[in-house]
């Protein structure tokens, strides 16, 4: 499995797979003397969904803040639509990305994180244009207009002037998914986007994703311990274990009948959680 | 000595004048403080390794040596170096300068205080750096340091008597004034008391109200 996914790499490197949105290069991340990501490679065609599962501590979550640059590379490199998003071209030599250079690729990225971080000092519209008007170069007025549209498609047009405060955890992340998607990413990561919410809550946040997957050609990549939402959404579920994948399939295939023990046991565990 | 209460009342335009001038040392003095303080910790926080250095070497020097000789520099020194300043613009600057090291550890904490979540979340919208500070981090740390900031502008204004050794004529110099003319420091130095108090008191509720409201 491991010389496989290795090989099939390599050949992949020389060659341009057009549709390709995402490619990590034996990336390594370490924390100290810690390996989180060991020579990791790791591909997602435009448009792909991927689930990513595997127990805490595995490099999961790594991964989506390694593509929205929150986290350093220690080696390997990552593309993003074709653009390297950890080295670039000057001269006729290649060197780190510069400040510049980063933000251009990572303008392709969205992301929506466990604890919503949205921005307690406005409002849930400002939250959604502020963004758009200053990164996009949108009027106010339509930066606006588009925020109103997206809080209406997240079910929250009546609460576009209410403070995050004054909304509940299912409110404040169906705005940060509106907020991601105002910038119009090709790629959305979703980083346990349901763990902080009460259960109760969990239902209304999964089904805006689900209408986002339905509605959109959005590359998303998504760390989650909701299963059911896995298999309703995802292309492909990769099972990480000690900075690497150990296994990957259709969702299917990888929930009713996973090759590897590591995988038997995780599923165990968390269909037995639920 | 006896308190002589027609004497009081004579001498108190005097003081009051002298209080103006206390309070406009004391706003000109905290502007100077409230933005140069802002300025001192966003540099603490530059890419560049000089820059945070030699910002942290200016605030540590002028925190570990008295304002008054700071003052008595600023007057008496830089003319001799060809930069005359009259004794209110000497007593401003040295004010402000003094003040802005601590309030910019004020600001300090209150930035740290924002979460890294809300950095993350910028990054991720791609705001750009300036847009960061101006729309997320710094609405967030001011408000909740607005209390401690408050303390400062108090303290400031209960240190303008300094300014009386560079021949700026507050409340004190008034006060001193009028005791070397007249023999009488009672009456003079009680009212710059009360008069100090009777500023102080309703400033300490005051930020006392934004501790309330921005809570800790």
């Amino acid at each position: 499995m491991d010389i496989e996914a290795h090989t099939g790499t390599v050949d992949r490197a020389d060659e341009t797979v057009a549709d390709e949105m995402i490619r990590f290069e034996k990336v390594v991340k370490r924390y100290g003397d810690n390996v989180v990501l060991n020579k990791l490679d790791f591909h997602a065609a435009a448009g792909e969904r991927i689930t990513l599962i595997g127990p805490s501590g595995s490099g999961k979550t790594t991964i989506l803040r390694m593509l929205m640059t929150l986290e350093t590379v220690d080696e390997g490199r990552i593309f993003v639509d074709g653009e390297s998003l950890t080295h670039m071209q000057r001269g006729d030599t290649e060197v780190l990305a510069d400040d510049k250079h980063v933000r251009k690729v990572r303008k392709k990225i969205g992301m929506v994180f466990q604890q919503f971080n949205l921005f307690p000092n406005m409002r849930a519209l400002r939250n959604v244009a502020e963004a758009p008007m200053h990164v996009l170069g949108l009027s106010r007025d339509d930066a606006e207009t588009n925020a109103r549209r997206l809080l209406d498609l997240v079910g929250l047009a009546d609460k576009t002037d209410a403070y995050p405060s004054q909304l509940s955890g299912g409110q404040q992340q169906r705005v940060a998914i509106a907020r991601a998607c105002a910038m119009q990413p090709k790629i959305l990561l979703l980083d346990e986007v349901t763990s902080a919410l009460d259960p109760e809550l969990v239902a209304e946040v999964l089904d805006v994703l689900r209408n986002i997957a339905a509605t959109t050609d959005i590359t998303m990549l998504c760390v989650t311990h909701e299963m059911k939402f896995a298999r309703d959404i995802s292309d492909r579920v990769l099972m990480f274990n000690d900075g690497q994948i150990i296994e990957q399939a259709p969702p299917d295939k990888l929930f009713s009948a996973p090759e590897h023990e590591r995988t038997k046991a995780f599923l165990r565990a968390v269909l037995e959680e639920r | 000595m006896t308190w002589d209460w027609e004497f009081a009342r004579d001498i108190l335009p005097d003081l009051l004048r002298g209080l103006i001038v206390t309070i406009q040392a004391t706003l000109v003095g905290s502007v100077a403080a409230l933005v140069l303080g802002l300025v001192l910790a966003l540099l603490r926080r530059s890419s560049l390794l000089p820059v945070r250095l030699a910002t942290k070497a200016f605030i540590e020097f002028v925190r570990s040596t008295p304002l008054l000789v700071q003052l008595y520099f600023l007057f008496f020194v830089l003319p001799t170096l060809g930069v005359t300043l009259s004794g209110f613009q000497a007593g401003v600057i040295g004010l402000g300068v003094h003040y802005a090291t601590y309030t910019s550890e004020v600001y300090r904490a209150g930035i740290e205080g924002v979460p890294r979540g809300q950095w993350e979340a910028a990054t991720a919208l791609n705001l750009p750096t300036s847009r960061v500070w101006r729309s997320v981090i710094l609405p967030q740390a001011i408000p909740r340091v607005l209390p401690a900031l408050g303390n400062y502008v108090i303290a400031m204004f209960k240190e303008t008597p300094l300014l009386s050794a560079i021949t700026v004529f507050e409340m004190l110099a008034e006060a001193k004034a009028i005791s070397s003319q007249t023999f009488r420091s009672l009456e003079a130095f009680t009212l710059v008391g009360v008069l100090f108090l009777l500023v102080s008191l309703p400033a300490a509720f005051a930020v006392r109200r934004l501790e309330r409201r921005y809570g800790h």
